[in-house]
């Protein structure tokens, strides 16, 4: 095997992806190590999918380098391609197929036997809650049904590492907690896990490291803790007021936090002390309708590293 | 059966995957959910064609002119029929699921996930498309026989023949195919290119009939080689010289619409 064992098993330099002028991915650099669990975190239109599709080596980077597993994805393609495991942004199923019929045939693809694939077939649906449904066609099942089969289908490889592109994204809460706790184990047996999402609590779960993506470049590389710590404060004061402009109460809370910012229903007091800042609002007699006291998010860190909010 | 699996697993890395085989099986598997109704429509529009244009038509023109070329019409159509009827189901497997297969249920997505290739994609396909139109021509093929229209032991090489005509076509139907946007296009194609290519190749009358400047037209067409080579064999009139340059025409096609085809697929998903 080509891959030294210090080498990372991806590794971008400088990556770029432009379609015509639109540069989607502009210079992105990441190392992802071995039984490492990786997020790309960021807005719609970030150029996550863009990063995510050169890694999964079906889009040609447009500049930079990029090696995967130790192979060059230009001439190696097929390769890497079959030590991948890869849940698109938009499942790719058979929806005319059964959920096992989709398992069988995408295990073919990779050249495997067929009774090999017949029971690593069994084994995923076990996996992935889905045996009482391996007989049903796949058109009519639920979002997060579709979700988890896509996630068993991309397993069937056993591969190094599985490219997770919005895994939850459109899930109930219920559904996003069955799928988490899917990726935990995948992540306890040592699979390393690359994904994207724009929700902070779930690259919180589920990310040892992550970047965080705005317009095509990284702004904020670290593990969760390490963002938050280096971005933000300990604490979080929201208050709400009565106005249609909260602005106006800037001048309220003066002083009373490290750093303020202005949403557009609320303001968001960043202190370490969030019971002192309380306090403090009241003594000043300031009264907001709500006033919340809750601990840092990647959330926080995106907002104070672009000024916006994640999810719109 | 973990080791197993490992083994195994790295035997397939080594031939980077299940390549256009793997494919292929794919499309039959979804075929078989459909496969009856097809046998009862790829039975039922042969016997419906013949006895209707054959028969009813045929004894018009029998009683007209006396058949066409010196037989009876039922037996001068069925070939051309035969021929017409395999690009139809050939163009039908190349349409709606090629577009289908990159928009709607995008199934290509994941197929190049993995280490297939385009050509795997597109090979494995018209593979697939090939069994599927040479059971449609056999079934034809033996209810025009049964029907006493075949006059030559050479007819039986009018399957082969008219599968490649069909697959002469379907191969370029695939490109055109992958290069829509929508499924208007597919309506457009039916109709202004399938339908008056059946009309206009000789498949219902000698394109001797058709104004002069008409005529080469139908030569460039891959509809017009497959009817006559089906109707020389299945006649008895046929030359070996004459039937190998309609093929080797009609393989041009085949294996220019595959290039063509690989190309716009590759085009359109390695973005
Ligand atoms: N094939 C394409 N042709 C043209 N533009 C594209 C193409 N694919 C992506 N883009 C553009 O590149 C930008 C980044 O897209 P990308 O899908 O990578 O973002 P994303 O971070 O995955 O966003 P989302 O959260 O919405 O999935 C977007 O502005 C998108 O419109
Ligand atoms: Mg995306």
């Amino acid at each position: 095997m080509p891959l030294s064992p210090s080498e990372p098993l991806i590794r971008a330099r400088g990556l770029v992806k432009t379609f015509g002028d639109f540069t989607a991915v502009d210079g992105i650099d990441v190392d992802v190590h071995p039984g490492e669990s990786f997020g790309f975190l960021g807005p719609n239109g970030a150029g996550k999918s863009s990063t995510m599709r050169m890694i999964g080596c079906v889009s040609p980077p447009t500049g930079g380098s990029l090696r995967i597993l130790g192979m060059d994805p230009g001439t190696q393609g097929p390769a890497i391609r079959a030590r991948l495991g890869v849940v698109p942004q938009r499942d790719s199923l058979d929806e005319e197929l059964t959920v096992e019929e989709n398992i069988w045939v995408y295990g073919r693809y990779f050249g495997l036997p067929r009774p090999v694939v017949r029971e690593r077939a069994a084994e995923l649906l076990e996996f992935a809650q889905l045996s009482e449904r391996a007989r049903s066609v796949v058109e009519p099942l639920s979002g997060g049904m579709k979700r988890r089969l896509t996630i068993a289908r991309a397993l069937v490889n056993t591969p190094q590492i599985l490219l997770l592109d919005e895994p939850t994204t459109g899930l109930d809460p219920q559904a996003r907690h069955v799928l988490w706790d899917r990726l935990f184990r995948l992540k306890r047996e040592g699979v390393t896990l690359v994904l994207t999402t724009h929700y902070m609590d779930e690259a919180e779960q589920l990310c040892d490291r992550l970047v965080v993506m705005d317009h095509g470049r990284i702004v904020a590389e670290g593990s969760p803790r390490a963002l938050i710590a280096e971005h933000s404060t300990r604490e979080v004061l929201e208050l709400r007021f009565d106005t249609h402009d909260h602005t106006a109460h800037l001048a309220d809370v003066d002083g009373i936090a490290d750093r303020v910012e202005v949403l557009p229903d609320r303001l968001l007091l960043y202190t370490p002390d969030g019971e002192s800042a309380q306090s403090e609002i009241a003594r000043r007699g300031i009264e907001p309708l709500s006033s919340l006291v809750r601990r840092s998010t990647l959330e926080d860190v995106f907002l104070h590293l672009t000024g916006r909010t994640l999810v719109d | 059966m973990a080791s197993d699996l490992e083994v195994t697993t790295d035997r397939a890395q080594r031939l980077a995957g299940g390549g256009w085989q793997a494919v292929a099986v794919h499309w039959l598997r979804k075929y078989r959910r459909v496969w009856v109704s097809t046998l009862i429509t790829s039975s039922l529009s042969p016997l419906l064609y013949l006895a209707g244009m054959g028969i009813g038509l045929g004894m018009l023109v029998d009683r007209g002119a006396g058949g066409v070329g010196g037989v009876p019409y039922v037996v001068f159509v069925a070939p051309g029929l035969l021929a017409a009827s395999t690009l139809q189901v050939a163009a039908g497997e190349t349409t709606f699921s090629v577009l289908g297969s990159i928009k709607w249920t995008p199934i290509y997505h994941g197929m190049l996930a993995t280490p297939l290739r385009v050509r795997d994609v597109v090979l494995g396909q018209l593979v697939y498309v090939l069994l599927r139109v040479t059971s449609a021509a056999i079934v034809f093929f033996v209810i025009a026989a049964a029907l006493g229209t075949v006059r030559s032991w050479w007819g039986l090489l009018a399957v082969p023949v008219s599968v490649l005509g069909g697959m002469a076509f379907a191969s370029c139907c695939f490109a055109y195919s992958a290069n829509l946007r929508n499924d208007q296009g597919i309506m457009l194609m039916f109709r202004f290119v399938v339908m008056p290519m059946s009309l206009f190749s000789g498949t219902f009358f000698p394109i001797e009939q058709l104004p002069g400047w008409l005529q080469p037209v139908a030569w460039v067409t891959p509809l017009w080689h497959a009817v006559e080579a089906c109707r020389a064999l299945v006649l008895g009139t046929a030359t070996v010289g004459g039937v190998l340059v309609h093929c080797a025409y009609l393989a041009v096609w085949l294996v220019g619409g595959y290039l063509l085809s690989v190309r716009v697929l590759r085009g359109r998903m390695v973005v």
